[in-house]
């Protein structure tokens, strides 16, 4: 009878799932809370708290029974709810500082159940503001300081700009703002770490602190980010120095492959154990501040002395594209961003790049164009003035529209901290040094406010 | 590759300096248990043993969670370290 397996292919995979780090970075499940909104304050909480406690339980069990069946890691569980400015939307009757104080309760409840039922993030204390503001949206924006300052769990995120709308200049002069505030009011700043500001959100995407429930998506569905940038690494080392472009490319593809059909297999049978839909595989890599979890260190395997040297732009093409082309023959269930990953703290190799001088802002910007990560667990000056922080913001919300792709900032104004000193903000999260940001003054630029018309990419859509 | 109507196969990997008595101590927990041996495949390279082996729980009477614990625990008494998974993890992975 002939094998079922032959020894190396056993093999691989174990030293993949053993050695390289090759986990379930997040099983995300994104539930509806539509069915809370209201003008009641009490009707909000105690809907959130029954319908998002009630999946939680149902969440840990399943995934706690998927990894002991598959002897596969699952480092998180996370789930994603509607906008909450959505759901405070009623709110708006009531006054400003009431309303925004009720949203400050929700975001403590949903803190409340997630750390109860061992949820490691709970995303969507959200608002989509591309074109304009509704009341909804400004409670949401108002609070994120105090919503963040006061949970633990709870991930925020801003939608500014969009490829069909263009960018809300004035959206973008508040979250400066608030950033300052939040870094202000969590030690560290690390309430940054969980507020992110972005174009073009997916509204499937399971990665914290961008993942919300989308208004397409089903009552409740899960999604999947994997993990892996290890058995990348390794894959390219066994290569060695002599193979070329293609070949390289190819093995990534190869290797990408296997990763998300890993995620595949664990979504599914979530979602089976749980009986709801299995909503998508997000493609990127994602890593860890640990040495062999690294996505730039797949970039110094393929032959850079440090992400960020020259050279970076293409190699993070390479591994982009690979990563993209074997995913989709792994799973015809795509979503999320599906990239690359290249935030700065919780990336091994890019904290050391950082460190170095390879990796500065300005490469950071340059990285972008090839991968969706815009500028990702960065820690800058605490004296850096809101103005500067908005037109690095709008820097990336330009790319992202003329690209028509997904973009994020999340920066993190480390209070009392100058360029060089190190941070480390624990756990996923890394430690990095603090970067320095150019000085030069956008002040007037960034005054004239107002939206920032869509490109000519919008017509395309006509 | 496909596996019969009914089968629940699950790969073992044992590894760990070589010594006497490390098949005999795995295998004895899986006898205990009825469950059968479907393919086995064994080498000493360098001093370092390594054995891969694909079983089927469905004869036997224990399930894949309790077999990782028994056998994590005869691994430790043995100095190996043994891995449990499921064969469904290494058919995503290597087939198409």
């Amino acid at each position: 009878m002939p094998r079922i397996f032959s020894p190396e292919e056993i093999s691989e995979v174990l030293e993949m799932l053993l050695f390289q780090d090759l986990d379930i970075r997040s099983v995300t499940l994104s539930l509806n809370l539509q069915d809370c909104t209201s003008g009641i304050k009490n009707e909000i909480l105690s809907c959130i708290e029954g319908k998002v406690g009630r999946y939680s339980r149902k969440l840990i069990e399943a995934v706690d029974n998927v990894a002991e069946k598959y002897g596969v890691k699952i480092v998180t569980k996370r789930i994603a709810v509607t906008p909450v400015s959505i759901i405070v939307e009623p709110l708006a009757r009531k006054s400003f500082e009431e309303a925004c104080a009720i949203a400050v309760d929700i975001a403590r409840s949903l803190d409340r159940i997630a750390t109860l039922n061992h949820i490691d993030y709970i995303g969507g204390y959200a608002a989509f503001v591309h074109k304009g503001f509704t009341q909804g949206d400004k409670i949401v924006i108002e609070t994120l300081p105090k919503a963040l300052a006061a949970t633990q769990t709870v991930a925020a995120m801003v939608n500014v700009a969009s490829t069909a709308t263009g960018i809300n200049v004035d959206a973008v002069i508040d979250v400066s703002r608030k950033i300052i505030e939040i870094a202000h009011s969590t030690p560290k700043g690390i309430g940054c770490a969980r507020f992110t500001v972005m174009a073009n959100a997916p509204e499937d995407n399971p990665f914290m602190p961008g993942a919300y429930h989308g208004l397409g998506e089903p009552e409740a569905v899960v999604n999947v980010a994997v993990s892996g940038p290890g058995a990348i690494e390794a894959a390219i080392n066994r290569l060695g120095e002599k193979v070329d472009m293609r070949t390289l490319h190819d093995v990534v593809k190869r290797t990408a492959f296997k990763i998300t059909r890993l995620g595949e297999l664990i979504g599914r049978e979530v979602a089976k154990e749980l009986e709801i839909p299995f909503g998508i595989v997000d493609l990127s890599l994602a890593p860890s501040p640990k040495i062999g979890d690294s996505v730039a260190r797949i970039l110094e395997a393929m032959g850079l002395e440090y992400a960020g040297a020259p050279g970076s732009i293409a190699a993070l093409y390479i591994l982009t594209d690979a990563v993209k082309k074997g995913g989709t023959m792994a799973t015809s269930s795509i979503g999320g961003l599906s990239g690359a990953f290249i935030p700065v703290s919780e990336d091994w190799g890019m904290s050391r790049a950082a460190e170095v001088g390879a990796i500065n802002i300005d490469r950071l910007e340059a990285m972008m164009m090839v991968c969706n990560t815009g500028i990702d667990m960065v820690a800058i000056p605490g004296d850096v003035p809101a103005e500067t922080i908005a037109a690095i913001i709008l820097d990336v919300m330009a790319a992202a529209i003329m690209l028509d792709k997904t973009l994020g900032v999340r920066l993190i104004p480390v209070p009392g901290a100058r360029a060089g000193d190190r941070v480390d903000f624990g756990g996923l999260l890394g430690s990095t040094i603090v970067m320095d940001v150019p000085r030069f003054s956008c002040k007037k630029f960034i005054e004239r406010r107002g939206l920032i018309p869509p490109s000519v990419k919008r017509l395309d859509k006509g | 590759m496909s596996s019969r109507v009914g089968e629940e196969l699950v790969v073992i990997s044992v590894i760990g300096a070589d010594k006497p008595g490390i098949v005999a101590g795995i295998t004895a927990v899986l006898a205990k248990h009825n469950v059968n041996i479907v393919d086995i495949a064994q080498t000493v390279v360098r001093g370092i043993f390594s054995m891969i082996m694909v079983v089927d729980l469905s004869t036997g009477s224990i399930s894949l969670s309790k077999l990782r614990e028994e056998l994590s625990i005869r691994g430790r008494e043995l100095g190996v370290e043994v891995s449990v998974n499921h064969i469904d993890v290494f058919r995503a992975l290597q087939r198409v």
